[in-house]
């Protein structure tokens, strides 16, 4: 059986007494994209924050291609998250810098190629998402869909292996929510990257995924494909598919 | 009940000390990052001309009306005793070793201290800070190291501004308006300060760079830490930026007047 990439092994979180994740297991596979549904509040973000190392977990252990990352030295931990990139809900794009900017920041400031190298990978990008001509425009002068392809951008500038989405199509409307899965889609096909994508875009999520997880009450319900997760006998599973109350 | 109390005052004990820890933490991180290779001259040269060029006419206007009133004010009291010749002394040694750092640092912290505490709080509630993370930059050498650097070169220069523009409204209002010789005023000025003066006066204007940077980067890196969230929270952090640079000023101006006289 493969190794997945990232998994979580008995993972638990909370906030004060809010025990926002319990017993997560969860694995993650190479060149896959994975997706995590449930409800509001449920702790999706939290779980990808935990990826990135923006939280840490209270107990459990994070598995990296096998080997746990509290194991890990901390050069092959910076190593490791050089390779990850986040899309964050509401892009958080830099206000004060240009488009161009946004998108060369994470080069310019780590890494050693020069400057007109970096331009080129940027223009690059830029040209690949249809941004071509809005590198002097601020974000403030964007529209939504316009501001996603930027974070977009930025986030795969670097080439990174694994790309970790939170809820990329929020507050967008049903056709830029459609472009920006085939959008994340044609970009993973095109890059090889691995996706984690948390989002509520119940059902059009399926149709670019590999791999769904939904999440529950701190613990992961339901693990597969998403035929399995179509014909799951789980009341909890459909219910929240079909948008009832469980 | 009694309990209660000891509690409450623990708790706040501890929020205390965690806040001092976290403030020093962030300081010595910010300094350390200063000899960390690249060098940030961009950045650098931006916050110098947003906390010191644009802030040039602020502190050109209080610093020539500072020294107006002070002349104005000068002149009478030294005249009740008859020694209104000396009004080009009391000008300078007051605006020079206090009035002059410690309004320049007032003016800076309103001006600038204030935008640095909103814009790294607004960074922070929308994620802005939490995306640096992400990309692998050190958000206290991207945010804080430049705006240091930047005060620690306005400053001072400000401060001279300030003093001299100070210097020129004394002489406006003795000189030009109450009568005071103009050659008398000028004699007692150069020949009433001396270089430790001078050198305390800038002095002070490092030492206040360093607590207006820091409270106010520190106000708003923490935004999310002190109580109300979202705009409410810039606010507040905004607020306490400016309050706590204020208070600091003062305190740390009586310390260092008290070792330098």
């Amino acid at each position: 059986m493969t190794t997945p990439f990232i998994q979580f092994s008995n993972i638990a979180k909370s906030f004060g007494t809010n025990y926002v994740l319990k017993d997560i297991n969860l694995s993650i596979y190479k060149g896959e994209i994975t997706v995590i549904i449930g409800k509001s509040g449920s702790g999706k973000s939290v779980l990808l924050k935990h990826i990135i190392g923006l939280m840490e977990q209270d107990s459990g252990q994070i598995f990296i291609k096998g080997k746990p990352l509290s194991q890990l030295t901390s050069n092959m931990k910076k190593e490791f998250q050089k390779t990850l990139s986040y899309m964050f809900q509401d892009n958080a794009l830099f206000d004060f810098m240009n488009i161009y900017d946004n998108i060369a920041l994470p080069l310019m400031e780590n890494s050693s190629f020069p400057e007109n190298q970096i331009k080129e990978m940027v223009l690059t990008r830029m040209e690949q998402l249809g941004l071509t001509g809005t590198q002097n425009k601020f974000p403030a002068q964007l529209s939504g869909g316009m501001k996603k392809r930027v974070a977009l951008a930025r986030a795969l500038v670097i080439d990174p292996q694994i790309v970790l989405f939170d809820e990329p199509t929020s507050g967008l409307d049903p056709v830029r929510k459609k472009n920006v899965h085939l959008m994340i889609q044609e970009y993973q096909e095109q890059f090889g990257f691995t996706a984690v994508i948390v989002t509520h875009a119940i059902p059009e999520i399926f149709k670019i995924t590999q791999r769904i997880a939904m999440l529950d009450n701190g613990i992961i319900k339901f693990e597969g494909s998403k035929e399995d997760l179509l014909n799951s006998h789980s009341k909890t599973v459909n219910n929240f598919i079909r948008g009832e109350k469980f | 009940m009694v309990s209660k109390i000891i509690e409450k005052f623990g708790a706040k004990n501890i929020e205390l000390v965690e806040a001092l820890g976290r403030i020093v933490i962030f300081f010595l991180t910010g300094i350390k990052n200063i000899f960390v290779l690249p060098f940030q001259f961009n950045k650098i040269i931006d916050h110098t001309w947003f906390i010191g060029s644009k802030s040039i006419f602020v502190i050109a206007l209080t610093g020539f009306f500072t020294g107006m009133v002070l002349g104005l004010q000068s002149y009478h009291a030294l005249l009740r005793f008859g020694s209104e010749a000396a009004l080009g002394s009391a000008v300078a040694i007051t605006l020079i070793t206090e009035l002059g750092p410690v309004f320049t640092a007032i003016m800076i912290t309103a001006r600038a201290g204030s935008a640095m505490a909103a814009e790294i709080g607004v960074m922070r509630i929308s994620e802005q800070i939490d995306a640096l993370k992400t990309m692998h930059i050190n958000p206290v050498r991207f945010l804080f190291t430049p705006r240091i650097i930047a005060a620690f070169i306005s400053f001072p220069l400000l401060t001279a501004i300030f003093n001299i523009l100070g210097l020129l409204g004394g002489f406006v209002s003795g000189s030009l308006m109450l009568g005071i010789n103009k050659y008398v005023y000028m004699d007692t000025v150069f020949s009433s300060v001396n270089v430790n003066d001078i050198l305390g006066g800038f002095y002070k204007a490092f030492v206040f760079a360093v607590i207006v940077t820091t409270i106010c980067c520190y106000q708003g890196f923490y935004t999310h830490l002190f109580k109300g969230f979202g705009a409410r929270g810039v606010s507040l952090s905004t607020t306490n930026a400016v309050v706590f640079s204020c208070i600091a000023i003062f305190i740390s101006d009586y310390i260092i007047t008290f070792f330098l006289v």
